[in-house]
């Protein structure tokens, strides 16, 4: 038996060959090094994410989210589910917390979800990763396992919003939370604490319907990490991951500046300190190479 | 599930909201809009109103929408680009003192003119929005191709075929570096019980739009 289990709830972003198909592959990894089984849970569906707003009744947000938990109570019993995503967990935990906040909702949750043939008992909670590791582990333990410390490796830690806010990570302050830093010290790279946009909104997914306003929150948050002295950033969220990496190059062609900002996955640093190969730590998923990860890797 | 008998006009929806609100525009919201309870309780202090990471680009900031809102300013509300502006960044809940669920007030605020026909027509975040409900709905998982391309042409070809140019980059990076998959437009993931899926948000729509009709 694994040292622990957990219901996996790896989210549309993480499928494969999607845009975050490279963070799954880095999860995967660390957590086969720290002897975690996820087993994702059957058949999961979408959470609907913030954005689905304006076509999604308030209802129906929350039976999307129900028909996952009855999924994992029916099928994973006794499992915390574990999201990569922090968009799922969000949306995940807030339908969960109104669930249990109004019987008329848990009532009418579970009349629509007896159309699939599901009930939704409460039981099951739902966790970042993150959470996973800081609570279920702690940093001592995450320490032991690394043989690669990442030496001389300068990191912009971006937490970003919804990994943050409105629930965050117990323990921690909403405008500077310090778990992303001390998982970087860990793993022995180096944390640039003053990195002032660490808890910027990089436009969500309003990164496609408002491309301009979108890429100037981006820009502040590529520039001030160059202004540390970044070697690259790194996140907990798949779609801060995707918009800072993947806007640079629009940025660099309508404003000039020379963007070139590897953005990475706390779990690719993990794999990496690790042991773990380049291709393990999916750092074959980027348009903008974080090179010095790279080498490490490769390093023997 | 039968229709009640109180409101047969259901082919304009804004016509029979007036009808039945009159000038009573806090109750409506109260009534109609997801957390609309808590406008009330809003102290106008102003924090959340500079908590917004597109806040130049908001006509009304969240706490003059309260305003207006009590106000009984029911189609400046309802009409307004503002609340499409929402990044889901929760910058304002988490400062707000008096604890007030904005975010979702400003998506509900959102999805209700929607609803009424209200909306600003070609907002793009509506745009994104429904195309993104449309897209994960229909096979429980969101298919990032066809949300990316439905986004892309939804002004047209011509308009499409130049977007797309302008993301090249972007889509071919994706490409080779494994995280955006063509197959995706021909079918891609999907949930297996999808008729379940489709069952269970039809029941939820019809319970909901059950609930509203019932009088307050
Ligand atoms: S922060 Fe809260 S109380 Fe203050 S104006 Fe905004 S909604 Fe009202
Ligand atoms: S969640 Fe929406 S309303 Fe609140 S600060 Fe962010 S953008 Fe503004």
């Amino acid at each position: 038996m694994a040292r622990k289990e957990y219901a996996f709830y790896p989210g549309c972003s993480s499928q494969l060959k999607a845009s975050a198909s490279n963070y799954l592959t880095s999860v995967n990894a660390m957590c086969k090094t720290l002897d975690v089984k996820l087993t994702p849970i059957p058949d999961w569906n979408c959470c609907g994410a913030s954005i689905g707003y304006a076509g999604a009744g308030e209802l129906q947000r929350h039976v999307l989210n129900a028909r996952n938990f009855a999924l994992a109570e029916a099928h994973l019993p006794g499992q915390d589910v574990v999201a990569t995503c922090a968009a799922c967990w969000l949306n995940a935990r807030e339908s969960k917390e109104k669930l249990h906040g109004s019987a008329q909702l848990l009532a009418d949750t579970n009349e629509a979800l007896k159309e699939a043939g599901l009930r939704y008992e409460g039981k099951a909670d739902v966790r970042h990763m993150v959470e996973v590791l800081i609570e279920d582990f702690g940093y001592d333990e995450l320490k032991k396992p690394v043989v690669k410390p990442l030496e001389g490796v300068k990191f912009a830690g971006y937490v970003g919003c919804q990994t943050n806010r409105p629930f965050g990570i117990a323990g921690e302050s909403f405008e500077n939370p310090l778990y992303l830093d001390k998982l970087v010290e860990t793993v022995g790279g180096e944390a640039l604490t003053k990195y002032d946009q660490k808890v910027t909104c990089c436009g969500g997914a309003l990164a496609f319907s408002e491309p301009e306003k979108s890429q100037k929150q981006i820009r502040d948050i590529v520039e001030a990490a160059y202004d540390q002295g970044a070697d690259m950033i790194v996140t907990p969220c798949p779609l801060c991951q995707a918009n800072v990496e993947v806007y640079q190059s629009e940025i660099n062609q309508r404003q000039g500046t020379k963007f070139a900002m590897p953005v990475t996955y706390y779990s690719q640093l993990m794999t990496v300190a690790y042991g773990g190969t380049a291709r393990e730590a999916g750092l074959d998923g980027h348009l903008i190479q974080p090179v010095k990860l790279q080498e490490l890797a490769a390093k023997k | 599930m039968g229709a009640t008998s109180t409101e047969t006009n259901m082919a304009d929806p804004n016509a029979t909201a007036l009808a039945r609100y009159r000038n009573d525009f806090l109750k409506e919201v109260e009534e109609r809009v997801e957390e609309g309870p808590w406008v009330k309780m809003c102290m106008q202090c102003g924090v959340c109103a500079g908590s917004c990471p597109f806040g130049p680009h908001w006509e009304h900031s969240p706490q003059k929408i309260f305003m207006m809102i009590r106000a009984g300013k029911r189609d400046e509300v309802l009409r307004s680009d503002s609340m499409w502006m929402c990044t889901s960044c929760y910058n304002c809940v988490v400062r707000c003192p008096r604890q007030l669920p904005i975010t979702q007030i400003m998506h509900g605020l959102a999805t209700y003119a929607h609803r009424l026909g209200l909306a600003p027509k070609l907002q793009p975040t509506r745009d994104f929005s429904l195309q993104f409900w449309d897209n994960c709905t229909r096979t429980g998982r969101v298919n990032e191709l066809k949300l990316t391309m439905g986004v892309y042409f939804k002004d047209g070809l011509a308009a499409g075929i130049r977007k797309g140019w302008e993301m090249r980059r972007v889509a071919l990076g994706l490409l080779k570096s494994g995280r955006l998959n063509p197959f995706e437009l021909f079918g891609g993931h999907r949930c297996k019980d999808q008729k379940g899926v489709a069952a269970m948000l039809k029941k939820a729509r019809e319970i909901e739009e059950q609930r509203k009709r019932a009088p307050g």
